[in-house]
């Protein structure tokens, strides 16, 4: 008697080729050269970046070009412990929320350099850079970031972040 | 003015982490049986059909509608697929119910689904964001770092997390449906689970579920000849928002408290902690009981965890939220 076939495993991927319009472009162009290039809004002047070319609270095109800091604060974060697949960082690995001095929108990145269980929101962080030839057009030119060293920013000053 | 909609039957799987037993068919044709016997009907008598599960990538099928016509008995017939990620199952039982309301159809079929044992959800909805590495782990890193947002804005008790997954978890023990029915949880067994998205613990999260659901809808004439006492909907809403905008307050989100304050208004409640007998709400991680708790107009903001700690909440408690065990306990994601 032969066994029954109940599952089998097809592997899938999917291959994306990003045409990344006016604004992305940009942005995309500094960050491989180590600039931070975001966008400010005519109507409420909250400034994104990555910038999209248009604000999406006030519906208007973003034109007006802003250098963001590469220093920040962590409004929040979590400690990754969970294994899975495709991953590139080991665990546990602290993915925080961290808003650039200049920005008005948090962006996603691991913090390194200090222990986990030190990480805190409000703790002032540092971009670390990959090296300039390594460079492409790509966030993950942005290595890491880590400790400032500056004192811990207020909840107030980040509240609106959440 | 739209038409009156009842719901006449209803029936859900047996839900587990992997339902060895069945296939994608056999899943959605167990939970349709089930809702047709409960309204003393056949395949014959539905007009047409709404269908909805999670993202195609969940189960690597695209389109599994289209498979699925012959299993849920709409050859021939009008069938819908509803696609609105996870919070399709709610969305598909509005679409059928907007299909009575509009008197296009007498009697509709909704099933909701996932499989979730068929691939693997967690790199299925890791995001691989253009220009940057993969960091967000899951649906969990999503939601951890919210979690964290509201417990230090909140200053609620530590242990509220825990509170919500032992009730829910003990709710399910009366739900024979129910995926985990975990006999011996505490609030010691919770605590020592292990950490997987610090603040997030491993039994403070849902499972992963093989199942589905579905609803026999008819309209007002076919509501009244029911054999068993029907439900009618009285009020129905959907909103949504942008995820990523300057200010988005992503713990109490706009969208939410305004699709709320919509539905109550439809339904002429006023005081929805009062005029409300039972709430089933999407509680994907414990620390959402007391978040959506202020979202959606049962408590003032930052007051949601003290329903929570004085047992509102629970079986017995003035406001019972998930006494099937809610999502905690059962996840299907589409259904």
């Amino acid at each position: 008697m032969s066994e029954a076939v109940k599952k089998i495993v097809t592997p899938i991927s999917i291959e994306y080729t990003i045409t990344p319009g006016a604004a992305p472009t940009k942005f995309l162009r500094g960050i491989k050269e180590g600039r931070l290039l975001g966008q400010r809004c005519p109507k409420c002047s909250k400034v994104y970046l990555p910038p999209r070319g248009s604000c999406t609270v006030c519906a208007v095109p973003t034109v007006e070009e802003v250098e963001v800091s590469d220093q920040g604060t962590v409004t929040t974060f979590c400690v990754v412990n969970i294994p899975f697949y495709g991953q590139v960082q080991e665990i546990p690995y602290v993915c925080a929320a961290v808003v650039l001095d200049g920005a008005d929108l948090p962006c996603f990145g691991v913090v390194q350099e200090i222990a986990v269980e030190e990480v805190r929101m409000g703790l002032r962080v540092q971009a670390v850079w990959v090296a300039p030839e390594e460079r492409g057009y790509t966030l993950e030119n942005i290595k890491y970031f880590k400790p400032s060293g500056q004192a811990d920013a207020p909840f107030e000053s980040y509240r609106e972040h959440l | 003015m739209s038409k009156r909609c009842a719901i006449i039957g209803v029936g859900q799987t047996h839900h587990a982490a992997v339902r060895k037993d069945l296939s994608i068919s056999g899943v959605v044709r167990e939970a349709a049986l089930r809702a047709l016997e409960d309204a003393g009907m056949d395949w014959r008598d539905i007009e047409a059909v709404v269908v909805g599960k999670a993202p195609d990538i969940i189960e690597g099928v695209m389109m599994p509608e289209l498979f699925l016509a012959e299993a849920l008995g709409c050859v021939g017939k009008p069938m819908f697929r509803v696609h609105t990620a996870g919070s399709v199952g709610g969305s598909t039982a509005l679409v059928a119910a907007h299909l009575v309301q509009a008197g296009i159809h007498k009697r509709v079929l909704t099933v909701a689904f996932e499989k979730q044992s068929e691939s693997d959800t967690t790199w299925a909805i890791t995001p691989n964001i253009p220009f940057q590495p993969p960091l967000v782990a899951g649906a969990g890193g999503y939601f951890a770092p919210i979690i964290r947002s509201y417990i230090e804005r909140s200053k609620a008790p530590a242990d509220i997390g825990i509170r919500v997954a032992v009730k829910d978890r003990k709710n399910a023990l009366r739900n024979p449906y129910a995926h985990l029915h975990l006999e011996d949880v505490s609030m010691e067994m919770v605590e020592n689970s292990p950490m997987l998205w610090d603040p997030i613990r491993y039994l403070e999260c849902c499972p992963s579920s093989d199942g589905a659901c579905a609803m026999v809808l008819s309209d007002e004439k076919g509501g009244d000849a029911a054999p068993k006492p029907p439900a009618w909907v009285h009020a129905s809403a959907m909103r949504s928002e942008p995820t990523m905008f300057p200010g988005r307050n992503q713990i109490n989100p706009r969208a939410g408290r305004e699709c709320a304050a919509a539905l109550y208004k439809q339904a002429g409640i006023d005081d929805p902690r009062k005029d409300f007998d039972v709430a089933e709400i999407y509680i994907p991680f414990s620390w959402y009981e007391p978040m959506w708790m202020e979202n959606l107009g049962f408590a003032e903001e930052n007051q949601g965890w003290k329903m929570t700690e004085e047992g509102a909440t629970a079986f017995d408690g003035d406001m019972p939220v998930n006494c099937s065990g809610g999502v905690l306990s059962s996840n299907p994601i589409g259904a």
